[in-house]
């Protein structure tokens, strides 16, 4: 008698006790501790939180021991604890132009007020693996030098300053977010970013990459790409002023993107613009990259038909957590529909058949 | 079901009653009340992550969490039975987080939540089906776009789900829908009943409220009891609910939907109600099919 899919009461708790049995491994070998995966493994961390929507390190990294590895899966459990905390405020903006740099590049110029700093990148490492690190040991400490007091000033900033790229109005609207309210089109640039900024990774790459390719191209340059510190700030209500509640990491990308100019607008550089938690270099130009290519409206472009420039499919279908969870519902039974999908082939097939039989026996 | 009637401790103080917090609830019952005032009509609202995967029923558990109180009895199917593996699992949240009492019996319970199927048994006044729902949008494989099938809504342009409708009786002879089939409502909305088989659809007027919930797709939409719902249809070629021809091996029943089960690899199959319910209360009743002694007990 057929049961594959009933019985799931013993079903879900046995392969619960597995899965846990799995997730430990081999227990000869010592078991990880959440603490070394903050310290060992922070670029999945920062991932787990940029896309997780969630600055906490440690939660993060107790994430990615739980998921046993699988970062959409730790992203999954931050997003699904994120959703039970009360809302207490909302921070001020924080000004990244104010950051403490790890790094700060920008490939437009080749140097710029407040210097290169290159700071922990893999970009000039030779990818060889590095056989050394399988034996234990020790690295060398890192030589040190006095902390970089010099400010940083935005190169975009030094462009605005001689009208050579588009202007960004400020505003102190309150941005719209797409985790309180109902996603709606057409949405706007502050709400696309917000999306970008929450999207898989790998996603937000391929779109970018498709632009670079070809499919709604925007010529990028790296105007500024910097890694480090800032200030989070609150205002308290009852003092009056902000306070410093923290301090985060943050990667910021600004491209500037050529622009043919019109008639009537000399030609002019236009933005795109990546923020990401933590050190994600390549997530943050992707970023900048496809939010660029979702302007072309604003900016009076065409529309080519590109993929990434079209806000309704890049920002439906760049979540992980929502298409991994429809991806895998396939999984679920389906035997009722089939069912229904199965007696409707069988019918339409049994009457073709017979008017065929038909069709002979007349001629 | 043995876990049936029994009421698991109060739910732990880390989350609130059913999990969301009360202004989450508020939020979808606002939803839900204005899904009730405009049958049909899909109702944006913000759903939120929950502890279970997109896809797999978070619209139905959110709005099952925003109309549950604490004295009612919940009864959870999926495909019809209430001890497929996501309906345990949802079944099981619901007991942690709310501490409800749970059934498997269709008319013990208050609250329903099912997926892909209506039961068998009439529901009736006072009780709710919550439904799990995919792809709420029943245009949304004619035209992908959300801001054009919304546009589509409000203008009632429905010509393109007729023109569908019909060129599926050119090249098929008749309608080649089989489960989401789709219904209009009260003369204005088409509706996807969400993927259950259209043998369904005539159920969908009934007594008990209907609410359908899409977490992914952040839509709630709603049937109060004894809307009008009609399958969409041709004169010449009127709704056929259909249903797989024979009847249930183990409780005889031939008005039942049935499931088709493979039972060895030489082509065997036989027919079992999809309703484990009603198939456990026909047979207790003492009807017997063609196999429903080899069958034997435990399998409600």
């Amino acid at each position: 008698m057929y049961v594959a899919v009933k019985g799931g009461e013993r079903a879900i708790d046995a392969a619960h006790a597995w899965l846990a049995e799995e997730r430990r491994g081999d227990p000869a070998i010592p078991e990880l501790a959440v603490a070394q995966i903050r310290e060992q493994m922070t670029l999945a961390v920062n991932r787990v939180m940029a896309e997780g929507s969630l600055y906490d390190p440690d939660l993060a990294a107790l994430a990615i021991k739980q998921a046993r590895g699988d970062l959409i899966e730790a992203i999954f459990l931050i997003r699904a604890y994120r959703t039970t905390l009360p809302r207490l405020g909302a921070s001020e903006p924080v000004e990244t132009g104010g950051m403490r740099c790890d790094r700060r590049i920008s490939a437009t110029f080749k140097d710029v007020p407040g210097g290169q700093v290159l700071g922990p990148t893999f970009d000039y490492t030779h990818r060889l693996l590095d056989f050394a690190l399988a034996a234990e040991g020790e690295v060398p400490e890192a030589a040190t030098a006095a902390p970089d007091a010099a400010p940083k000033p935005r190169i975009t900033g030094l462009l605005d300053r001689d009208g050579l790229i588009e202007t960004e109005p400020a505003s102190d609207e309150t941005p719209p977010d797409l985790t309180r309210e109902p996603l709606g089109f057409p949405a706007g640039r502050a709400l696309r970013l917000q999306a970008l900024t929450r999207s898989d990774e790998g996603f937000a790459l391929g779109m970018a990459y498709s632009t670079q390719r070809g499919y709604g191209r925007n010529h990028p340059f790296v105007g500024e790409l910097r890694l480090g510190r800032v200030g989070v700030e609150v205002e308290i209500p009852e003092l009056g002023f902000a306070v410093e509640i923290a301090e985060i990491e943050l990667t910021e990308c600004e491209t500037v993107n050529q622009f043919a100019g019109s008639k009537t607008e000399p030609p002019q550089f236009t933005r795109g613009y990546g923020l990401v938690f933590g050190q994600s270099e390549r997530k943050a130009i992707s970023m900048a990259l496809v939010d660029r290519a979702l302007r072309w409206e604003d900016l009076g472009e065409d529309f080519t038909g590109a993929p990434a420039q079209d806000a309704e499919f890049v920002i439906s279908h760049g979540d992980n957590i929502q298409a991994s969870g429809f991806l895998e519902h396939i999984k679920l039974p389906h035997y009722v529909d089939f069912q229904s999908e199965l007696e409707l082939v069988r019918r339409i097939r049994a009457e073709a058949a017979a008017s065929a039989a038909e069709r002979e026996a007349a001629e | 079901m043995t876990e049936a009637e029994s009421r698991v401790e109060a739910p732990g103080a880390d989350y609130n009653f059913a999990y969301l917090d009360e202004q989450t609830k508020r939020m979808i019952r606002r939803a839900l009340l204005k899904a009730l005032a405009v049958p049909g009509y899909q109702v944006p609202f913000a759903s939120r992550e929950m502890p279970m995967p997109y896809g797999w029923g978070t619209g139905g558990v959110q709005v099952s969490a925003a109309v549950l109180v604490p004295g009612d009895r919940l009864k959870v199917i999926d495909q019809g039975a209430d001890d497929t593996t996501n309906a345990v699992s949802i079944r099981k949240f619901f007991q942690k987080t709310a501490g409800i009492a749970v059934t498997g019996h269709t008319g013990e319970a208050t609250v329903i939540q099912t997926r892909h199927r209506i039961p068998e048994a009439p529901l009736t006044e006072g009780q709710i089906l919550v439904y799990q729902v995919p792809i709420p949008e029943p245009l949304r494989f004619l035209e992908p776009r959300e801001t054009e099938t919304r546009r589509m809504h409000a203008l009632e342009e429905y010509g393109l789900m007729h023109v569908k409708l019909y060129e599926d009786i050119a090249r098929h002879g008749e309608i080649a829908t089989a489960y989401a089939y789709p219904v209009q409502i009260e003369g204005r909305y088409v509706m996807d009943p969400s993927p259950i088989p259209k043998f369904d659809n005539p159920k969908l007027r009934m007594a008990a409220i209907q609410l359908f919930g899409a977490g992914r797709e952040q839509r709630i939409y709603a049937l109060p009891p004894y809307t009008e719902v009609v399958s969409l249809d041709f004169e010449d070629h009127p709704f056929v609910p259909g249903k797989a021809e024979g009847a249930c091996a183990l409780c005889g029943s031939e008005t039942s939907y049935l499931d088709e089960v493979i039972v060895d690899d030489r082509g065997g199959r036989m027919f079992v109600c999809s309703d484990t319910d009603y198939c456990a209360g026909r047979r207790a009743a003492g009807h017997v099919g063609a196999e429903g002694a080899a069958a034997g007990e435990g399998r409600a």
